[in-house]
C-alpha cells in the first residue's frame, strides 16, 4: 500500500460466474447465471425491479447466500468466502455512510482494519478526497453533507482499500437529476483512471448505456442479452430487451418468405424486406417493436418504398418540446410517433416506418409482456 | 349565544387543566410540605413549625438513609452490568438473527411480569433460602435483574433492529470480521438505546419494593424498604424525603429520553 500517492491503482480483478442459482425462501431469484467480467470492464446489470440484479451484485459480495454455481476473482473461487475476504468494496443505494463517524474515519475505516498508521491513513483520505472535489472536509459529520456528497465519501470509503472489483448498487438513484448527470461522469472518469473492474445495477437505460462498456440485461432471474450499448440497443436479441431498450411500440405483422426477401403485411399495408435481413425474420405471425423516433407521419395514400404505410388515425397529440407527440391508431393498435410537423386528432393519416429499423420476433415469443 | 359557548369552553379547560395540575402535583406539593414540617398535627392544615431538620438527620453521614441509598445504588449498578450482559447478546439476536419462535423468546422475558409478584418472590424466597443466598445483596440482584430484563431485552431489540444493516453489511464489505463490525458499527449506533434500557433497569431496580421485602429483609436495606419502615413508624417526614430522593433520577430519565432517544428506536418496542 502506498499511502497518499495519487498513483493508486492497482490492475482491476477479473470475475467468473458460472452456473449461479440464488433463491429467498423457495422463489428462484438467480437461475443458472454464467457472467464473465474482463479486468478494468465496466458492465452495467441492467433491468427492471425484481430482475434478479441487486440480488446477483450481493451475491458477488457475499450478502446473499448462493444455492449452486462458482464465483471465481482472479481464478479462485470466493463463493464459500465471508463478504469480508472476497475484495469487493460495494457503494450502497443508501450510501450507508456511518453516521457515528466523520468523513475521515468512515473513509479510513478499511484502512485502519488494515493496520495502516494514523498518518498514512489521513494522507491517503487526504488524496481520495481531493480526488472527489471533497478536499478538507475530514472532520465534517457525514449527517451534515448533502446528497452529492455522501455519494462521493461513499465511493471514497470504497477506494480507499484499493478493491480489485468496485460495485455500486444503484448509486445514483437518491441523487436528483443534475448531480446524477455529473456523478455519471465522475464516476466514469475515475473508474477508466483506476483500472479496477466495476460491476454498476441500474434500472435507468441512459445511465447504463452512457457509464458502461457493456450492458448485461437481466429479466425474471435469468441474462436476456449481453452487449455493447451499440448492440444491445440496435441489436436486441428478444421482444423482452427491443422493449426494454425503448422500442416500445407493438405492431402485429405476417411474414411470408420468399425468393431472397420476405414479404411483410400488416393490415393492409405492404412491405418487402430484401438481402440477409428479410431471410433471418421469422415465418408466420409476428410483432415488430420499434421506437417513439422510428416511424413518421405521411399521407394515408403515400408511396409505400422501401418502408411499410400503415394508414391510422390520430388519436391524441401533445407537445414536449421540439416535436409533436402523436397517439396513431393503426392496425389495431396505440402507437406513439414523434413528427415535427403539426396535425389535427382525428385526422386520417399513414404511418411510415422503415423496414430495416423494425426489430421484429416470433408473436409467440413475445406474447410474454415485457 | 357564541361568546358564551367560547367562554364555557375556556372555563372547562381551565377546570380540567387545574385538576389535572392538582392530581399531578397535589401528591409531590405534599410530599414537599411533609419534608419540611417539624411539626404537623390536627387539626392544623399546615405544618405548625417548618425545619430541615429531618433532611439534616438522612443527609447525616452516619443515618440509616445514607447507608441504604448506598446499598441501593450499588444494587442498582450490579443489576444493570447483570441485565446489560444478557440483554446485548439476546437483543441483536433477537433483531438480526433468524430465531425460530422467537415471539416466544420475547414473550419469555415478560413473564416475570406476567404472574403477581408477590405469589413469585415467596417462592422464590424460599429457593433461595434453600440455596442459603437470601438476604444477600446478590439474591436481590438476581431478582431486580430478572425483573428488568423484559424492558432491557426488548429496548435493545429494539435498538439493533434500528441500525441499518447495510451499515454493517458496508463494514464487512471493506474487510472487518463480524465481531469487529459489532463492535465498531451496530453497538455504536445501538448505544442510545441500550443506553436507555440501562438506565430504565436503574431506575426500576432503585424503585423496587416487593422482590427486595422477601428475598433481602432483614440483612439488605434498600432505599424503598427505607421509605416503608419510616411510613409505618409514622415517620412521614423522612419517608418523603425518601421519597423525594427516589424522584430525582426518574426525572433525568424523562429528560434523557427526550433529549436522546430517537423515535424510530421506541417504534420498534416490542415488535
Amino acid at each position: 500500500m502506498r499511502a497518499g500517492s495519487q498513483a493508486m491503482s492497482r490492475a482491476g480483478a477479473a470475475i467468473e460466474v458460472r452456473g449461479l442459482h440464488v433463491a429467498y425462501g423457495g422463489t428462484k431469484v438467480l437461475q443458472d447465471v454464467d457472467l464473465d467480467f474482463a479486468p478494468g470492464t465496466f458492465t452495467a446489470l441492467l433491468g427492471s425491479s425484481g430482475c434478479g440484479k441487486t440480488t446477483l451484485l450481493r451475491a458477488l459480495s457475499g450478502f446473499v447466500p448462493i444455492e449452486s454455481g462458482s464465483i471465481a476473482v482472479g481464478g479462485k473461487d470466493v463463493a464459500g468466502l465471508p463478504p469480508e475476504k472476497r475484495g469487493m468494496a460495494m457503494v450502497f443505494q443508501s450510501y450507508a455512510l456511518w453516521p457515528h463517524m466523520t468523513v475521515l474515519q468512515n473513509i479510513g475505516y478499511g484502512l485502519k482494519l488494515r493496520g495502516v498508521s494514523k498518518s498514512d491513513i489521513a494522507a491517503r483520505v487526504s488524496s481520495l478526497l481531493e480526488m472527489l472535489g471533497l478536499a478538507g472536509y475530514e472532520d465534517r459529520k457525514v449527517t451534515a453533507m448533502s446528497g452529492g456528497q455522501r455519494q462521493r465519501v461513499a465511493l471514497g470509503r470504497a477506494l480507499a482499500i484499493d478493491p480489485g472489483i468496485l460495485l455500486l448498487d444503484e448509486p445514483l438513484s437518491n441523487l436528483d437529476a443534475k448531480i446524477r448527470m455529473t456523478m455519471r461522469h465522475e464516476i466514469r472518469a475515475i473508474q477508466q483512471r483506476l483500472g479496477v473492474t466495476t460491476i454498476h445495477v441500474t434500472h435507468d437505460r441512459e445511465e447504463a448505456m452512457t457509464m458502461a462498456d457493456r450492458l448485461v440485461i437481466m429479466n425474471a432471474g435469468h441474462i436476456a442479452q449481453i452487449g455493447t450499448p451499440e448492440e444491445v440497443y440496435d441489436r436486441p436479441n428478444s421482444a423482452f430487451v427491443a422493449n426494454f431498450m425503448g422500442a416500445e411500440n407493438v405492431l402485429p405483422l405476417h411474414v411470408a418468405p420468399g425468393e431472397g426477401s420476405a414479404a411483410i403485411t400488416a393490415g393492409e399495408a405492404r412491405g418487402v424486406l430484401a438481402g440477409q435481413a428479410g431471410l433471418e425474420l421469422p415465418a408466420g405471425e409476428a410483432l415488430a417493436y420499434f421506437r417513439d423516433d422510428v416511424a413518421s407521419l405521411d399521407a394515408p395514400d403515400a408511396a409505400a418504398g422501401e418502408d411499410l404505410v400503415v394508414p391510422g388515425r390520430i388519436a391524441a397529440r401533445s407537445y414536449p418540446g421540439g416535436l409533436y407527440r402523436y397517439r396513431v391508431e393503426a392496425a389495431g393498435r396505440q402507437i406513439t410517433v414523434d413528427h415535427a410537423t403539426r396535425h389535427e386528432p382525428g385526422a386520417a393519416v399513414g404511418l411510415r416506418i422503415p423496414l430495416s429499423r423494425l426489430h421484429i420476433f416470433p408473436a409467440a415469443q413475445a406474447s410474454t409482456p415485457a | 349565544m357564541m361568546r358564551l359557548a367560547s367562554s364555557l369552553r375556556t372555563a372547562l379547560a381551565a377546570f380540567l387543566l387545574a385538576a389535572f395540575a392538582f392530581v399531578l402535583i397535589g401528591p409531590l406539593a405534599n410530599l414537599a410540605l411533609w419534608s419540611v414540617a417539624e411539626r404537623w398535627y390536627t387539626p392544623y392544615k399546615l405544618p405548625v413549625t417548618y425545619g430541615t431538620r429531618y433532611w439534616e438527620q438522612v443527609f447525616r453521614p452516619t443515618g440509616d438513609a445514607m447507608a441504604s441509598l448506598g446499598t441501593s445504588v450499588w444494587i442498582a449498578v450490579l443489576t444493570v452490568v447483570v441485565a446489560l450482559a444478557l440483554s446485548i447478546p439476546a437483543g441483536y439476536a433477537l433483531a438480526r438473527l433468524k430465531l425460530p419462535a422467537r415471539a416466544f423468546f420475547m414473550v419469555l422475558f415478560l413473564l416475570p411480569q406476567a404472574f403477581p409478584s408477590v405469589a413469585i418472590y415467596i417462592n422464590v424466597a424460599r429457593v433461595f433460602y434453600q440455596l442459603g443466598i437470601n438476604g444477600t445483596v446478590f439474591a436481590v440482584v438476581l431478582v431486580h435483574a430478572a425483573h428488568g430484563l423484559v424492558y432491557s431485552v426488548w429496548i435493545a431489540a429494539a435498538a439493533f433492529s434500528a441500525v441499518d444493516k447495510d451499515l454493517e453489511l458496508a463494514a464487512r464489505n471493506i474487510g472487518a470480521s463480524p465481531l469487529r463490525t459489532f463492535f465498531s458499527v451496530t453497538l455504536p449506533l445501538a448505544a442510545p438505546g441500550i443506553i436507555a434500557s440501562g438506565i430504565f433497569v436503574f431506575l426500576e431496580s432503585l424503585d423496587e419494593f416487593t422482590g427486595t421485602f422477601f428475598v433481602g429483609v432483614p440483612q439488605v436495606t434498600t432505599l424503598p424498604l427505607l421509605l416503608y419502615n419510616a411510613a409505618m413508624g409514622g415517620n412521614y417526614q423522612v419517608a418523603s424525603i425518601t421519597a423525594l430522593i427516589l424522584l430525582v433520577p426518574s426525572v433525568l430519565f424523562m429528560l434523557f429520553i427526550e433529549r436522546f432517544l430517537r423515535a424510530d428506536v421506541l417504534a420498534k418496542v416490542g415488535a
